[in-house]
């Protein structure tokens, strides 16, 4: 018995040891990435990368603002040499404890300055606009307010759905906090609760019950869509994107930035390029499946969505967006969004 | 009740593995001691009050329904002629080992808003069901997720009671129901007390099922503080209250337990089987109920899901080597686990002092935190301070033994009170040393303790997600973070085969755990 025992805690040992596939003496010729992007979205960029440089990459995913905690708590420590996020604000809390390096001005450049932190420590790589999703049999895109200000109208009582636990509606909602102030934003807000919205955990469950009939419009990111369409193509719903100033028209992205302690930085720099270059920007248009926007000039969204230079949005930067969270918690917790 | 001082050969070993245990304990003491005076104006928040009360009414709700789904199963099960209760046994602790963002998210798919129940309905002309988002929602999750706990440890203490006792209560008269309040539930209290502690701690420490179902409890309030990345001072403050809560129930626990201690006899015979009559269709329809609505109604979602991914084109990938990892893994740390309990279970429940019982207890804390909090604190620790050590899967599986120590502590606990001292004493009086006689001795005596406490780290292991997705080796997948992979995106329909193949891979190791002492479940006499 006791002999059957030990046989066979070291055969798990063995296996174990077999599924960390890699040892660790060659880890550290790898570029090490924390990814808060989802593998099934961007493991193909990743596959390219290897292939044409050579270089092997090792990737981690998680969700972008455990994996920019996970850094901070890592410190000048941290294994990563590229994080890559799903939002501005994972990438600026990594920058403000200081632990990025500046990229070169040439990638910078790939892009336009509102997709890019001021400092040079990120840079935007592919880009999503706020839009209302609408249920099709309940309402025709006429019907469908062009502005989120008109979303306090008690015509929509009980019919519109949120996700305000998420980042990008929290990133919303500190965009009209910075464009508009705290009066305005506050008077949204209690207009909002009064219309009773549901609340939902994520964009893809709102797009989902607006598609179901359960509500008619939903606040969430424009390529939801596409991956709700694709678990179910008769899905109702479609999108409506706001035009002008108004925060719900807000456009932001997901961007790379490289680790100051990075261990790798050429091979870091050359995937950030690789990201920016146009095969890598034109994989949004021609391969994934959930239509983000390329942001280096000259490469056209997927068609049937709007131009991204016609997508104006409001005045603010992106690299504001991270300190300004807090209020917006603060806010939407008062306001019992949140709790 | 041995009086002599704490051997050192137990007490080393036993205070290095709480030590080790209670370290996201000092990340967070560290984390809001930097907070300096903000962490009183965290705790002084209205919403921070709001928040307390909401997870006490939880976790009291989830406790309640998980001793009035899992002690009748368990009586049933194990001691009347209850039809089909082989069966029953078999699968009334299965929904252990579905993690509770997969049962929140089933529960969400048959009975939400858009869910099959509402399908089924439709032409009845049913076109809205009662709203499950919030505290019904998190309630009903939680309940399914831990029952089996209550299930699993009573119906254990219920085989080993002494029929001596319930013969003697006949013998003078008493009803059935006299007789199981009178007899059969004292005797039941100390693996009531130890489940009970189980599930509230799981309660308190739960995200997936209160994420999901949109209910603010403390935990949850706690994710959205680290989501926000600013300070992590109000997170290590709120995470902290979790723990006085975990303490009040500790101390409360072990007061109850206090009272009742060495009632265990070590019966030779197995207990009586009592006849329900007329009660047996009733019974069963009870138990049948239960069991539907915890096992076959999550298992019909994954299953319709898993259908309509069929239908959409999506290949089978069946993930045998993530299986075989999760597999691995957990069952080391099972391993690890029962050794790391073993010396803090023997010095509590043998050289009973002030000390010891607060060793013991404080094994118990750390399991009221959320795994990111665990997982984060263990970032720190080893990024910082070991280096070489770092995600690693030696990490990874200490984070599974730090994060389920307590259900190991428990399982081992709850054998080594059905070993009566005296057996010891008796081999101490032949001139054996204490450490000697207890592994000599004591230890085998309960080894089914000891898989049962093995099983129990296993099937938490096997569906750990917060600390597996931070802490593994890069490309180390388990089944959990397959599942991940695809809800994360919300495509349940891909997410649903992994789940399943979870539930399937863990269930042989449910049955070991329900079965054990197989000869007294055997068919009724």
């Amino acid at each position: 018995m006791r002999k059957v025992l030990v046989l066979a805690v070291a055969a798990l040992l063995g296996v174990a040891a077999g599924c960390g596939g890699d040892d660790d003496a060659g880890a550290s010729d790898k570029l090490v990435v924390y990814s808060g992007r989802e593998e099934e979205l961007v493991k193909p960029l990743f596959d390219r990368f290897e292939q044409e440089t050579g270089i092997d990459v090792e990737v981690r995913y998680g969700d972008s603002a455990e994996l920019a905690a996970t850094i901070a708590e890592e410190g000048d420590n941290s294994p990563a040499d590229v994080f890559f996020a799903q939002d501005p604000g994972s990438l600026g809390a990594v920058e403000r404890e200081g632990l990025l390096a500046e990229l070169p001005q040439a990638a910078l450049d790939r892009v336009p300055a509102r997709f890019r932190d001021p400092d040079g420590h990120w840079v935007g790589t592919s880009g999503r606009s706020r839009v209302i999703a609408y249920n099709t049999d309940a309402l025709t895109e006429d019907e469908v307010p062009d502005s989120v200000f008109d979303l306090t109208d008690p015509k929509w009582k009980d019919k519109i759905g949120i996700a305000p636990t998420n980042a990008s509606f929290q990133a919303f909602v500190s965009a009209m906090l910075l464009e508009l102030g705290e009066e305005r934003t506050r008077a949204w807000l209690e207009g909002l609760k009064a219309n009773d919205p549901k609340r939902y955990e994520k964009n893809l469950p709102v797009v989902e019950a607006v598609a179901a009939g359960e509500i008619e419009l939903g606040l969430v990111n424009h390529y939801y869509l596409y991956l709700a369409k694709e678990e179910n193509p008769d899905a109702k719903v479609a999108n409506h994107f706001l035009t002008g100033e108004d925060p719900g028209a807000l456009v932001s992205v997901a961007g790379a930035a490289i680790l100051e302690t990075a261990d790798h930085a050429d091979a870091a720099q050359r995937f950030v390029e690789f990201l920016l270059s146009d095969p890598s920007q034109r994989f949004y248009v021609d391969e994934a499946e959930e239509a983000e926007y390329p942001l280096v000039a000259g490469i056209d969204a997927k068609p049937g969505l709007p131009p991204l230079d016609s997508l104006e949005g409001p005045q603010i930067k992106l690299d504001d967006l991270g300190p300004e969270l807090e209020k917006t918690l603060e806010l939407l917790n008062e306001y019992g969004f949140t709790t | 009740v041995s009086r002599t001082r704490a051997p050192a050969a137990l007490a080393v070993p036993a205070i290095a593995a709480v030590a080790l245990v209670v370290l996201p304990l000092v990340y967070l003491l560290l984390r809001a001691a930097g907070g300096g005076l903000d962490v009183l104006e965290v705790l002084g928040r209205p919403g921070t009050l709001t928040l307390i009360a909401k997870t006490f009414a939880l976790v009291a709700a989830v406790t309640g329904t998980a001793i009035l789904v899992g002690l009748p199963l368990a009586w049933f099960v194990v001691r009347t002629d209850l039809p089909a209760r082989r069966l029953i046994a078999i699968a009334a602790p299965l929904p252990l080992v579905i993690p509770s963002y997969v049962a929140a998210l089933a529960l969400l798919g048959a009975f939400g808003p858009r869910g099959l129940l509402q399908q089924l309905l439709e032409p009845l002309g049913v076109e809205r069901l009662p709203e499950i988002y919030g505290f019904v929602g998190a309630w009903l999750a939680l309940t399914l997720s831990t029952y089996p706990y209550v299930f699993l440890l009573t119906g254990a203490a219920l085989r080993g009671l002494d029929p001596a006792l319930e013969d003697a209560a006949r013998g003078l008269g008493r009803t059935r129901w006299a007789l199981f309040r009178r007899v059969t539930l004292p005797a039941l209290r100390p693996s009531l007390g130890a489940a009970s502690l189980l599930v509230a701690l799981y309660t308190l420490s739960d995200f997936g099922a209160v994420s999901l179902m949109q209910y603010d409890a403390l935990t949850r309030s706690i994710y959205l503080q680290y989501r926000s990345l600013f300070d992590r001072t109000p997170a290590a403050v709120l995470a902290l209250v979790l723990v006085t809560f975990a303490a009040v129930l500790l101390v409360l626990e072990e007061r109850s337990r206090r009272r009742v201690r060495a009632s265990a006899s070590g019966a030779a015979r197995p207990p009586k089987t009592i006849p329900l009559d007329r009660w047996r269709w009733p019974a069963f329809a009870f138990c049948g109920a239960a069991v539907g609505f915890f096992l076959v109604v999550p298992l019909s979602v994954l299953v319709y899901w898993t259908v309509r991914g069929f239908e959409l084109g999506h290949g089978i990938d069946v993930a045998w080597q993530a299986a075989l990892s999760s597999v691995s893994v957990s069952a080391l740390a099972a391993v690890i686990a029962v050794v790391a309990v073993l010396p803090v279970a023997l010095l509590a429940e043998r050289y009973p002092s002030r000390w010891t019982r607060t060793l013991e207890r404080l094994g118990y804390t750390g399991n009221a935190l959320p795994g990111i909090v665990i997982a984060l604190s263990l970032v720190f620790f080893t990024a910082n301070y070991l280096t070489p050590l770092y995600q690693t899967l030696a990490l990874l599986v200490f984070a599974y033994v730090v994060r389920f120590f307590p259900q190991a502590l428990a399982g081992v606990e709850s054998a080594l009170q059905t070993v009566h001292p005296r057996i010891e004493e008796a081999a101490r009086s032949l001139g054996h040393g204490p450490v000697r006689v207890l592994a000599t001795v004591t230890v085998p005596l309960i080894r089914r303790g000891l898989l049962a406490g093995a099983a129990l780290v296993f099937l938490n292991a096997m569906k750990e997600l917060p600390a597996t997705l931070l802490l593994r080796p890069i490309g180390f997948e388990t089944l959990a973070t397959e599942i991940w992979k695809y809800t994360a995106l919300g495509s349940y329909s891909r997410a649903a085969p992994p789940a399943l193949l979870l539930i399937l891979v863990s269930a042989p190791f449910v049955y070991l755990l329900a079965a054990r002492r197989g000869s007294d479940v055997s068919a009724p006499g």
